[in-house]
Parts: structure tokens; sequence; C-alpha cells
């Protein structure tokens, strides 16, 4: 059983390495290569900031738009091109065919955020010529970015599994939106009564809380991360990814195929 | 226990936009196959054939009824091991190559990892695709993907095997090496349950066939049973252009050509007839008894409440 | 469909499991961050730049920098907080963002300028943010209103409100009473009076509530130091006729020197202490005033603004 998922997981990443997802590195790498040389001759004296600022929103905005493509088709193309029949006429649980085509496309992820990882190192050593200790919290932002990625992912499969491409892009990049602010959209509805108040804090508490997921600009001013913050949100990433993930079972296991 | 046992199986779909209008794809169906039979499922476009195919493969939910197969619950991984499955007009990933594509589905179908490249060989040479193997899916032809289909459906050794317009997309020679594939399996001692609007591919292939229309099983049964000369009447065949004034007087259709006369009459004059001709000297050619053919069948079948066959509504 | 509902309810049971989990954990997180989220508004390098990465989204980021600057003062008020570093830099940002945002400017005023734990205690800082206001919005009388209001409360300075009114006046459609106000500070600058009306015009004009609240509890205390300062004249008046402190309203009433038992605002009565003082009976639901206050009494850390009438 395990073994179908592993499998599905793996076509899923060929499928999106031969989907030339891959060559987005290239363009982040000129990305990276073009501010770190202009960066370097302009010698502002904040070259770290910049570069840590630069590289992890770089990092973010190219992975979210590359979940989100990706995401909406995983099934909704499936469907529409009827590969999936011959896939659920086989000993394949619908459930594990959703679970391995999050594992494969959260794996592209993390694999392109690695080579992406290493270009943003690469230009702060260029611009700063050394490490510094603080330099560690780089990882932990972008490992939250990663937690981002998985939310992301698997409420575009979510979507993917009941609607079009098209609305489920559009559902999907709201979300990322909304969640930015959703330590706002809390404090607003704390704000609000009666039943505006019960409706607001619905949404506040559904929307995925990608507020507490950036801290690049505070790791940029070399602000370390609480552990306590990097434990909680493991977890509710892992929770989040979970309900999405549960919610796209649900519905596709209804789903009839036509 | 017999292969395939369908109980009442029912799909009912709600069209339009608020879903309201109810549009019943399939009637209850029953139906049974036994193993190692090849079994026809007969119909027109839009009959519900490809419904009931879904319907068995757990693609699309029934409104009511169930299914059985190999005495199984229908989604049973057990039996999806067991099955093969080649849809209407497939479609594969198209970024695969057919090995690729074949091993993945071996590693689903739970194919062990060191048989896997002897039967994906084994399996592209059955269908002709040896030399094909490498190439990208998005490359192949129709009637090229119509083989991967197949090869993908028997890859893993299946018990039975449910084919959605196999014949589709071939050309004649590539339709006749089907048919052979289709015998060999059964020679295998594999069940083959396929549909098709082709009545000839059915007459040539099948033990039993039944026949489907309008979402409604219209009849069910070996095809001799079911062509078995029903009008008790007999074709003679003698040469010449001559007809013995004998048989105008019983009545009998005759059609002349060029060289010969072909005279249908009813079964019980045909030692008069035989007499008759003898009689004049005209030579015998043939003497076979009508049978009505599959198609004749089929046509009767398709009309709504048996309606005799010419009448227009 | 029997595998069908197994999975079904897994995945329900996962879901309802996982989103109840996910709301303390929220909780949690934004009790850790409530502090943090606002401090990087302190990494904003500038307004200007803010406003070319939004993308022309400015008018909705500026509404949720000014709704985290109201949620900023308002939750550090409630808890008695002795300084608002950050509303200075939320105001700055949400003004840059939003030139025309004009309630911005008058949270400044009221809860910039003056002093903790009622405000941030920077008059000068509002005045610079007033006078952004009014190079983006010239023809606003209540911005000029604002500036000489600040002027005058904060930083005494009467010659300065005086100009500020003085211009808001000359404003098309300017409010009637700036043009007073502009007189009054020729003559009555400091006085009890003049106070007053700056507080009514800020009480009328005021749109946000905590702003009209905070206008109200300024008024009562005006009213109340006007009424103790009254009583305890009368008080004088009376030992100065009869020979001693009087004991109860009721003699004072006797003489005729008052008509009714005295009220404050809130409607408590007034206590005469027996030192011929004049006390209110509950100073905590009256913040500002500076008269009638209990020896030894020491104000809440969290004052009350009671709700606006």
């Amino acid at each position: 059983m395990n073994t179908s998922i592993a499998h599905i997981a793996r076509n899923t990443f060929r499928e999106a390495v031969r989907d030339r997802v891959l060559y987005n590195l290239i363009a982040f790498a000129l990305l990276m290569t073009g501010a770190a040389v202009l960066i370097g001759r302009i010698s502002i004296g904040i070259e770290r900031l910049v570069v840590i600022n630069l590289g992890l929103t770089a990092v973010s905005l190219f992975g979210i738009v590359i979940a989100i493509f990706i995401g909406i088709g995983l099934v909704s193309k499936e469907i529409e091109k009827r590969t999936l029949y011959t896939v659920l006429s086989r000993p394949v649980r619908r459930w594990e065919f959703i679970v391995g085509k999050f594992l494969g496309l959260a794996g592209t992820l993390v694999v392109n955020t690695f080579f992406m990882a290493i270009g943003v190192f690469a230009a702060l050593l260029y611009v700063a010529h050394h490490f510094e200790g603080s330099d560690a919290w780089v990882l932990v932002a972008l490992y939250f970015i990663i937690l981002q990625f998985l939310i992301i992912t698997a409420l575009a499969l979510l979507f993917s599994s009941f609607s079009s491409p098209l609305l489920a892009a559009v559902f999907a990049f709201s979300m990322f939106v909304i969640g930015t602010f959703s330590e706002d959209l809390r404090g607003f509805a704390g704000l609000t009564e009666g039943f505006t108040r019960w409706l607001t804090m619905g949404v506040a508490y559904l929307v995925p809380n990608f507020s507490a997921l950036n801290v690049i600009s505070s790791v940029a001013h070399q602000q370390p991360v609480e552990g306590r913050l990097i434990l909680y949100n493991t977890a509710y990433a892992l929770c989040y990814a979970v309900v999405a993930l549960s919610g796209a079972v649900l519905v596709f296991e209804r789903r009839n195929l036509k | 226990m017999p292969a395939i046992e369908i109980l009442g199986l029912e799909k009912t779909y709600l069209t339009g936009f608020w879903r309201k209008r109810p549009k019943q794809a399939l009637k209850p169906l029953h139906l049974s196959v036994e193993e190692g039979e090849i079994f026809g499922f007969l119909g027109p476009n839009g009959a519900g054939k490809t419904t009931t195919l879904k319907l068995l493969m757990g693609l699309v939910f029934p409104t009511s009824g169930t299914a059985r197969i190999l005495d199984r619950e229908i989604h049973d991984p057990l039996v999806k091991a067991q099955i093969g499955f080649l849809p209407e007009q497939p479609y594969f990933y198209d970024y695969l190559t057919a090995r690729e594509l074949l091993d993945y589905y071996g590693q689903l179908s739970r194919v062990a990892a060191r048989d896997r490249p002897r039967k994906i060989e084994s399996v592209l040479a059955q269908v002709g695709l040896a030399d094909a193997g490498n190439l990208q899916l998005r490359k192949f032809s129709k009637g090229m993907l119509q083989r991967v289909g197949i090869a993908q459906a028997i890859l893993h050794d299946p018990r039975l095997v449910f084919f959605d317009e196999p014949m589709s997309g071939l050309d004649p020679m590539g339709r006749r090496e089907v048919r052979d594939l289709m015998e060999e399996l059964k020679q295998a001692g594999k069940t083959v349950f396929f549909s098709t609007h082709i009545l000839s591919d059915a007459e040539a292939l099948c033990d039993r066939v039944a026949i489907i229309h309008g979402g409604e099983l219209r009849g069910v049964g070996a095809i001799p049973e079911l062509t078995s000369s029903v009008h008790g009447k007999v074709e003679v065949v003698w040469q010449g252009t001559r007809i013995p004034a004998s048989l105008h007087a019983m009545g009998a259709e005759c059609h002349v050509s060029a060289d010969s006369v072909r005279a249908i009459i009813p079964e019980e004059r045909q030692e008069q007839t035989i007499d008759a001709l003898r009689h004049e000297n005209m030579r015998l050619v043939s003497i076979v008894p009508l049978r009505s053919s599959l198609e004749d069948y089929y046509l009767q079948k398709l009309k709504p409440n048996g309606v005799a066959a010419g009448a227009e509504r | 469909m029997n595998s069908t509902q197994k999975v079904s309810w897994v995945a329900g049971a996962l879901l309802i499991g996982c989103m109840a989990t996910s709301i303390p954990l929220l909780r949690q997180m934004d009790a850790m961050r409530s502090g943090s989220s606002l401090e990087e508004v302190l990494y904003i390098p500038s307004g200007k730049v803010l406003k070319r990465m939004s993308l022309g989204y400015e008018g909705l980021l500026a509404d949720v920098y000014w709704t985290r600057a109201v949620q900023y003062f308002g939750d550090r008020h409630r808890t008695g907080a002795k300084e608002y570093a950050l509303l200075g830099p939320l105001l700055e940002i949400t003004t840059s963002l939003d030139p025309h945002l004009l309630v911005a400017y008058d949270y400044g005023c009221t809860f910039l300028s003056p002093p903790p734990p009622n405000g941030a205690g920077q008059p000068a800082r509002a005045i610079k943010l007033t006078k952004y206001g009014i190079q983006h919005n010239p023809n606003e009388w209540k911005l000029y209103y604002q500036l000489g209001f600040i002027n005058y409360m904060d930083l005494h300075d009467y010659a300065a409100a005086a100009q500020a009114f003085n211009e808001g006046s000359k404003v098309p459609n300017a409010h009637p009473f700036l043009k007073v106000l502009a007189a009054q500070m020729a003559e009555h600058a400091g006085e009890r009076q003049t106070a007053f009306m700056l507080w009514s015009a800020a009480y009328q004009t005021a749109t946000e509530s905590s702003i009209k609240a905070n206008a109200a509890a300024h008024i009562r205390a005006l009213q109340v130091d006007e009424d103790v300062s009254t009583l305890e004249r009368m008080v004088t008046a009376y030992r100065q006729k009869i020979g001693r402190l009087p004991i109860s309203f009721d003699e004072l009433h006797a003489t005729g020197l008052l008509r009714s038992t005295p009220v404050d605002p809130l409607g408590h009565p007034y206590k005469l202490m027996a030192d011929g003082r004049i006390e209110v009976a509950t100073p905590d639901d009256l913040p500002f005033i500076t008269k009638g206050i209990p020896p030894g009494y020491k104000p809440a850390d969290v004052p009350k603004f009671l709700p606006t009438d």
C-alpha cells in the first residue's frame, strides 16, 4: 500500500522535471547573480540585508507560483486527459493517489528550494565575503518557506479535485494573499461584534497563517527565530496540510469520473 | 462462480445547471459472465456500454445496485490486481516512453521488480510495439496508443480483461491482430469482456453477447441461439435462369442473377422443390437453412417494443 | 462502497481533528507574535519604498497599517502601557501610503501627542505628521484645527495655535468656531473655558470611537474641575459668613448658596470632606481631573475611558 504512494510520488516528480519546471532555477540563478554583482559594486552598507531579503522573497514567490501552477493540474489534468482511468483500474486506492501526488509535488519543491538555497548563500558569500553565525537563521526562514509550500500545494490539490484549473488557481492565489494578512484579519475580527465577528473569525481561522511563516525581514535584520515558533509553525503547517488533503480525499473518493 | 456478476447496476446522472434533470444512462442491469468466455457487449454509441464499464472499474459510482468480480467487491485491490482495463480512445502520460509507462503501471499493479523487464518486452512484442519502446508517447499515433493500451491491460497477466471499443483507431490489419490476441487470451484461460458497435467482430469472437440500447439490456445469449433459424426457411440456389412453375405457386421469393437463381422457400417444401428442379433438369448448387444474422437480431432488438423491421416512427 | 466509507470516515476525522488542533496553535502563535509582527514596521526603510513595493495597491495596504495602528494602541492602552514606540512609525507609514486617510491624522493628534499613559508623548512628531497631512490635503480645515490643538494642549505654544486656527478659518467651508478659537487664543489662552471649547470641538467632529471617548473624558474632567472650584469657593464663602466649615451640602443649601445636591458629570454626588475640600466619589472613572482628587490617590495603571454619551 505504501509503495503505491511512493510510485505515484516518484512519477509526479518525474512529470514535473520533464515539464521543465526546474528550468526556473536558471531564471533564479540569473536574478541572484545579477543582484549580487550589482549590490557588490554599489557597497551601500546593507548588502547582507538586501541579498537575504531579495533572495528569500524570490525563493518564496517562485515556489508559490510553481506550487499553484502545477498543483492545480495535479488532479484535474488527469481527469480531463483521462490518464486516470488506467491508473485507478489498478490496485491503487483513490486516497493513495492524492497523497502520492502531494508528496511528488512537495518533493519537487523541496529539491527546487535546496538548489535555490545554495544560490542565496553563494550570493551572500559574494557580497559579504564571509558568513556570520546569524546567517544560520536564513535556514530557518527557508524551512518556513517550505512549510508555506506544503500548505499551498495541499490547497491547490484540494481545489484541483473539484474545480477547473482556472478557478483552482484563483482560489489558491486568494488563499495565499489573504493568508499573508491572516494576523491582521484575526485582529480585525476582534474589533467587530455579533454575526460579523463570527463570520470574520471563522474566515480568519480558516485561512492559512502565512504571517507567522514569513520571517524574512527579521532574519534579514539578523534577529533570531524563537524555538517555540519553529515548533508551532511545523505543527500548524502539518495540521493545515492534513486538513486540505483530507478534504481532497473526501471529494475525490466520491467523484464520478465522466 | 461467475467471473462477473452485475446485480441491478443503475446509473442516473443529474444534468442541467441546477442538477435537476435526471438522465438515466443505465437502467438496472442484470448480467453475468462466466470465466474463460469472450463476452461481447454490443450497442450503438451512447447506449450505456462505456457507463457499464466505468461502473465495473469503479470510476463511476452506481445510483443503485452492485456488481461483483471474481466474487469480490469491485473496489477490492485484490480484484484490481487481477483485471486489466483498456478505456475507449485511451490517452497516457505523454512525457513517458512506452517502456516507462509500462514499468510504472507494472509497479502500480504490483508486478515484482525482477519480472517487470521481461514482461514488458514480452507484452510489447505481443502488441507489435517492440521497436517503439523508447519513443515518447506524445509521438504515438492513434493506432499505436491503442496498442499500448492493450499492452498495459495485459501486462500483469490478469484473469479478466475489459476492453472498451478495442478496435477503434486500428486499420484492418491491426484489427485482425487484436482479434487474434483476444483469441490467445481466451486460449490462455482468461475472460474477455469487451464492448463494441462492430457486429462482425462480435460475431467472429464472442461466445456470448449482450445487446444494450438506451441504457437498457435488450437481449443476451450465445450467438448460435440468437441466430437460430426462427423463420423456418431454406435458401435454394440453382444454375440457370428459369424458375419451375411450382415454385411460383408456393409463393417463393426468387432472385434471378446472370447465371443462377436464388429462391427462399419454406422448410417443409424443401423436398418438393428439389424434386421440381430435378424434374426440370436444373442443376442444384446449394441448399442452406436460412439463419437470421446477428445483424438482424441486433437491429430487431434495437427497435423500441420490438416493432417489426421497416416501420419507421 | 465499503472501503470508500471507511476512507471517508478516516479522512473526515483527520480533517476535523487537525482543524481543531490548528486553532489553539494559532492562538499561541498570535500571542507570541503580537509584538514582533508590528516591530517589522521598524524595518521598513520608508513609506515611499513600501508604496513602490505595493504595486499600486497602496490604498489597501494603508488600511492594513491603519488597522494595525488602532489595534496596537488599543491593546497597549488597555493593558496600561507606558510607551507607544511604534505608534509614530505606524501612522507615518499609513499616511505615506495614503495621505488622504484623514482619520489617521486625527488619531495622531489625539494619541501620538499627549504624554503617557494616554499617548505616546511625541507632540513634535505629531506636529510633523499633521503638517504632512496639511500639505497633501490643504482644504481640510480639521487638519489645521488639529495642528492648533496640539500646539495649544501639549506644547502650550499659543501663538502657533492661534496661527493654525487662523489659517484653518480661511479654508472654504471651515467650521465657524475656528475663527472664534483664533480670537480666543489671543486673550484667553490657558483658561479652562478655552480648553472646554477645544475639547467640545474635538468631540463634535470626531468620527473614530476612541477619539470621541477620549474627548468626552476630557470634557467631563473639565466639568469636574469647574464644579470643584465653584464648590470650594462656596465653602470658603460659608466659612467667612458662618465662622466654621460646613458639615454637609444641606447647610450650604440652607444658606441659599447651593440650589440642589451637586453631582458630578457621571451622576455621583460630590463629597464634602471635613477639611472643607471637595472630592469626587469615583476618581477611577474620571481620568484627567486636576481637582477633587482624594489625597494619596494613585491613578489606576489603566485609565478608563467610559463610553460616549
